[in-house]
């Protein structure tokens, strides 16, 4: 009883960090229809540029993870205006490998800078409580209740002001936002900011209790485009759905299956969603 | 010079060329260097039969390349296959994977047909990796013979290693070829154009995307067969995703849907590679913006670019010419007026 509680405790941090990055994924393909590859790689130099800004400045954690939301927003922004924006109208192979190329480079370029080492992040919050006799690191909680505090934000952000209602707007028709007036580049360039923000809190949250390194994100990704499948391609509340049953999942299976083939666990289950239905599950309409 | 590069004569000095290879640099390290780029070469025409003519982006090539590979590896070194019939077996087992993974993958489309990939290339990588007692994990398969002697023929040397592999890829090329000029090859490109057209002008789209799917894993398979029997050594790391955007990355700066692309593209970065060695980890800090950009402004790769830089001086030339012909249909047609109106006034 006591594993399953832990292992359900854990399943709920893992699933916080997947839907944040599901979030940022799931935005950016809602809005530009981009399966954007290059989304685990904003969140690897988040975790970094947390790290650095940590280590190397010696601010404190929750300034540092302000610094790398804005740094990783602006790449984000830089993104969009660089390569996509210009691939608009091109067949939907070429924003794919565009987006391929821009994850490689940041990769490269993370090994370049911070070399290919595995690098922990310090936490002001290492402390252990103790609930009915069951241990939770600080550190987790913060995950969760940071997440949870992140969505309703981003929640509140997209229902109820008028910025957030011309991402709606050009998520469900981008000919007709832009048609009432909505300037749909300035809305696609704050999607790409929003998701790269989403992904460095992901990042920086997590960073503590797993290791910051090159390849973080490549795992972390996978796992994202599983989930805005199993949620709903560019559905929000599917994609928060989403991180949470595969978190569970993973950490159930890694508990009662087997450690070895955690990882396996989210493809196979992408698998047998795909087969049994091609466009995935909850999806509207025909895209 | 202009006739010569023709493709008439092309092809064939292009072929000539490859075959004197060995003897013009007669440099062990330049023929290995050459006979790995021609095995990619085969890998990368296997993504460019369906990523370029049928528009399928798959991602789980270095899968299916690490399939064939492994198939020969254990069926040499721990099933004592004799090494050709290995060869047979391990592209029968690629191919019949393959049709079962593209029977199900093919029913998605666009980014989930990207991702389904991407996925199903994990999941090869992991059961190859976790799979201990079948593939030896991280340690590797190590001593997988060269391909075994066919009568007085022996492939112990570099040189006539070389040739076999020559071979393999002419014999591929041959095939894309005969595929790309066919009805099959333009059912292909009416597919990537637009499925729902292709279907309602009444073409089975499952079946010839099942077709290009298992010959595309096909080829994939023969090169890391090639691959494996040709470097002697393999680990889990040739079925990681990165193997596939290496292809990937040949196949888009020599021109994704050409015929030359793959040759082109592959030994371009090869060799750029060979001569970039500092840069070991770092080449994609260089590759990865040049795959970006090309996809911009050079969708179709060097070959593409080419082919549309060609079609452009003939459409001046034709332009030029046209004029010329309109400029003297007006002077004929002006003569006539004058003449008339001489005619009139006299």
């Amino acid at each position: 009883m006591e594993i399953l509680v832990q292992q359900l405790f854990n399943g709920l941090t893992v699933g916080s960090v997947y839907s944040l990055v599901a979030l940022g994924l799931t935005l950016v393909y809602g809005i530009l229809h981009i399966p954007n590859f290059a989304h685990g790689a904003l969140y690897m130099i988040g975790g970094y540029i947390t790290l650095t800004m940590m280590t190397k400045a010696g601010i404190h954690y929750w300034l540092a993870i302000v610094v790398s939301i804005l740094v990783v927003g602006l790449l984000g922004i830089l993104m969009e205006r660089l390569v996509f924006h210009p691939l608009k109208g091109a067949p939907p192979i070429h924003d794919k490998i565009a987006a391929i190329g821009i994850m490689l480079f940041l990769e490269a370029f993370a090994q370049y800078v911070w070399g290919a080492e595995y690098h922990t992040m310090p936490s002001p919050y290492g402390q252990v409580v103790e609930v009915f006799g069951l241990t939770f690191t600080v550190q987790r909680i913060l995950i969760i209740s940071g997440a949870i505090v992140v969505m309703i934000l981003l929640n509140l952000f997209l229902k109820k002001t008028y910025i957030g209602a011309t991402i709606i707007a050009m998520s469900q028709n981008r000919e007709g936002a832009n048609l009432v007036g909505i300037n749909t580049n300035k809305v696609a360039m704050l999607t790409f900011f929003i998701s790269g923000g989403l992904a460095t809190i992901a990042a920086s949250l997590s960073a503590p209790i797993n290791l910051v390194f090159p390849g973080m994100g490549n795992l972390v990704i996978l796992k994202a485009f599983v989930i805005i499948i199993l949620g709903g391609m560019g559905s929000v509340p599917g994609a928060i759905l989403g991180g949470y049953i595969l978190g569970f999942t993973e950490s159930l299976g890694a508990t009662y299956i087997s450690n070895d083939y955690k990882d396996i666990i989210a493809f196979v289950l992408l698998v047998i969603i795909l087969s049994v239905k091609p466009t995935g599950l909850f999806v509207k309409g025909g895209r | 010079m202009a006739t010569l590069l023709k493709s008439k004569y092309l092809i064939p000095l292009l072929i000539a060329f490859a075959i004197l290879f060995p003897v013009i640099s007669q440099n062990d390290y330049y023929i290995h260097v050459m006979t790995l780029s021609f095995i990619w070469m085969i890998g990368v025409y296997g993504l460019n039969l369906l990523a370029g003519y049928a528009g399928y982006l798959s991602l789980a090539h270095a899968g299916f390349f690490a399939i064939g590979a492994y198939s020969l590896g254990l069926l040499t070194t721990k099933a004592q296959v004799n090494f050709w019939l290995a060869l047979l077996l391990s592209l029968f087992i690629t191919c019949v994977i393959g049709t079962l993974i593209g029977l199900v993958a093919l029913r998605t489309k666009d980014a989930f047909f990207a991702i389904y990939t991407l996925c199903v290339g994990y999941i090869i990588y992991l059961v190859i990796d976790k799979w201990e007692s079948l593939t030896e994990g991280v340690r590797g398969l190590i001593g997988i013979p060269a391909p075994s002697n066919i009568g007085p023929l022996s492939f112990e040397k570099p040189e006539s290693h070389y040739y076999l592999v020559l071979f393999f890829l002419l014999f591929v090329i041959l095939m894309m070829y005969r595929i790309v000029h066919s009805l099959t090859g333009r059912t292909y490109i009416a597919i990537r154009n637009s499925e729902d057209l292709a279907l309602t002008i009444g073409i089975s789209t499952m079946k010839n995307k099942l077709t290009v799917f298992v010959l595309s894993t096909f080829f994939a398979g023969l090169s890391g067969a090639l691959y494996a029997s040709f470097i002697r050594f393999i680990g889990p790391d040739i079925g990681y995703i990165s193997i596939t955007f290496d292809l990937l990355t040949f196949l888009l700066v020599g021109g994704i849907g050409t015929l030359s692309g793959p040759i082109v593209g592959t030994l371009i970065i090869v060799w750029l590679s060979q001569q970039l060695q500092f840069l070991q980890d770092y080449r994609m800090m260089i590759f990865g913006p040049v795959l970006t950009l090309l996809i911009i402004f050079y969708p179709g790769g060097l070959v593409g670019g080419a082919i549309e830089w060609k079609m452009k001086i003939k459409a001046r030339k034709a332009n030029t010419a046209s004029r010329h012909l309109r400029k003297n249909e007006l002077e004929k047609g002006s003569n006539t007026a004058a003449m008339k109106k001489q005619v009139k006034e006299g």
